[in-house]
């Protein structure tokens, strides 16, 4: 009884590695991916980036400029997750079981959210373009719709998992909706909201980068004007600023994150 | 003596079809303490939620002082459920907030819109609220966060918050589920004398047969939701836990009041 048991575990295991392997020998067939091809252009790209993408004393003269556009990407960043941050706690509470107002009202609240989404932020950015053209608001949009979409969800799910039984509480000794939500809901999901606040900027300073070159603003605009120009020096020292940002910003929202929990 | 809360034909069936109350019927008078026992799935979380209406129920009638709980529109059932307190299994507190706090939020029935969410007290409110965690044994938690209590400690915030609403009746929902004995019993004598002493009426859903029988005045038996024992804790006999248990009380280790045999 017990050897079957495992037997099947491993049997089940076994088959779960044969199907991914062959859907992937499946893809590269259908792709005409040359595996051979791809690892011999390693050493060639390796050998380039050594020689050709490195900072130089020169470039260095860029770096103000660098860091101008840097700062206006943090920024943007910041500003958009903040914002989408406080709208995706009003829909979270209505769409939220704990707090909901009717059940198709929620429904509609969780819909809303998923679309939001679940369009990529390369996609919206491509979508605002047309409204806003080449301009800050366009990236600003973009990523306030896609975080103001995943907050709402992460949001909903931490209402309904922490605030449920003290809800119930104030509930029977017979509060108002309001005083629920402002008493019970958000102080006691608050640092987990957080959390997810913290996590969502850094995703975004990330997808900032890209969203600048489609939309010729900030740092993403530096390095896509360096590197169409031929001057991998620059477009080198712009890639090292945005790692160590980002390694910055994440030591930051660490911190932040345990002082909370 | 007068009945406080009555209960007539009440029913209550589940979307998912869960009859989960069926024709239940008995009161409770003015400073009693009732206990309703019954095995898992009996229908007791239900029938008292369905007293002050976190549930609602399907058919019949919750009288509390004569009105009828189940007729109330929004406004008037927030000013009832003000004068039912309520306990919970798993406390039901906000766990980030402090115990004072936590024990406030008893009054936020009485409160508007504005003081409500913004959540500002009277300094009497205040007041009573540290003598209620005196009474209660708490003087030094009173600015500990939730949870960093034990879960006896817990229960008696939950109490706390309870009481400060100046409830006629307490409901209580297995609140000694998740309790040590120690514990368990703290709870249980506190349970017993805000109804002795404060003169409220409390009503206890109980795992424990045998707390059930140590404590009550009336124990109210129930099984596949209906009544199936309701009178004194000295009236129960044997068939009873049998009726109520399916199963003989010597099975279940209870032993029955003075007739027990051997
Ligand atoms: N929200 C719900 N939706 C559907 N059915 C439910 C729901 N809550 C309870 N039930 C069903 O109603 C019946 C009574 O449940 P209830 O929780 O009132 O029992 P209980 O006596 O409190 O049990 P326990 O002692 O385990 O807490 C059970 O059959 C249960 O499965
Ligand atoms: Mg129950």
């Amino acid at each position: 009884m017990q050897a079957s048991y495992f037997l099947k575990k491993r049997l089940s295991t076994a088959l779960f590695i044969i199907i991914l392997l062959a859907i992937t020998a499946g893809a590269v067939i259908l792709t005409g991916f040359d595996f051979m091809a791809g690892f011999a252009s390693i050493p060639k790209a390796a050998e380039w980036g050594i020689t050709q993408f490195y900072p130089t004393a020169e470039s260095l003269d860029k770096l103000p400029d660098i860091l101008d556009k840097l700062l206006e990407t943090i920024m943007l960043s910041i500003a958009s997750t903040t914002i989408a941050g406080g709208a995706a706690v009003i829909l979270a509470v209505l769409g939220s079981k704990t707090m909901q107002v009717h059940v198709i009202f929620s429904v509609i609240c969780r819909g809303i959210a998923s679309v939001f989404r679940n369009i990529d932020v390369s996609a919206w950015s491509l979508i605002l373009l047309f409204s806003f053209g080449q301009h800050v608001l366009t990236g600003f949009f973009a990523l306030f719709f896609v975080s103001f979409g995943f907050l709402t969800r992460a949001f909903t799910e931490t209402i309904d998992e922490v605030s449920s039984h003290a809800v119930e509480a104030l509930k029977a000794a017979g509060a108002g909706y309001f005083t629920i939500v402002f008493r019970s809901v958000i102080p006691s999901a608050i640092p987990r909201k957080l959390s997810w606040v913290l996590f969502m900027m850094e995703t975004n300073i990330r997808s900032a980068t890209l969203v600048g070159i489609l939309t010729g603003t900030g740092i993403g605009f530096s390095f896509d004007l360096y590197y169409k120009s031929f001057n991998y020096h620059a477009a080198s020292l712009v890639v090292i600023c945005i790692v160590a940002t980002i390694l910055a910003i994440e030591f930051v929202s660490n911190t932040i994150r345990r002082m909370i929990l | 003596m007068t009945a406080l809360l009555e209960l007539k034909h009440v029913a209550k069936k589940y979307n998912t079809g869960t009859m989960a109350l069926s024709d239940v019927n008995f009161s409770v008078s003015k400073g009693e303490f009732v206990s309703i026992i019954g095995p898992s799935g009996a229908g007791k979380s239900t029938l008292i939620r369905c007293i002050n209406r976190l549930i609602d129920a399907s058919g019949g009638e919750v009288r509390l002082d004569g009105v009828n709980v189940l007729n109330l529109n929004k406004r008037a059932l927030q000013q009832t459920r003000v004068k039912i307190g309520m306990i919970f299994q798993h406390y039901n507190l906000v766990e980030r907030l402090s115990v004072i706090d936590n024990v406030l939020h008893g009054r936020l029935g009485y409160k508007n819109v504005i003081t409500g969410s913004l959540g500002i007290y009277t300094s009497d409110e205040k007041k009573q609220a540290i003598e209620i965690l005196h009474s209660l044994g708490l003087e030094e938690q009173v600015y500990k966060r939730c949870d960093q209590l034990s879960g006896g400690q817990k229960q008696r915030v939950g109490i706390a918050r309870a009481l400060i609403q100046e409830p006629k009746l307490l409901l209580c929902d297995e609140p000694i589920a998740s309790l040590d004995p120690n514990a368990s019993k703290v709870i249980m004598d506190h349970l017993r004398s805000i109804c002795s002493r404060l003169g409220i009426t409390v009503l206890v859903n109980l795992h424990q047969v045998d707390v059930a029988m140590k404590y009550s005045d009336t124990i109210i038996g129930m099984r596949k939701g209906s009544v199936v024992y309701n009178g004194s804790a000295q009236g129960m006999k044997a068939e009873t836990i049998f009726d109520i248990y399916g199963s003989e009380a010597s099975d279940l280790g209870i032993e029955i009041g003075v007739t027990h045999a051997s």
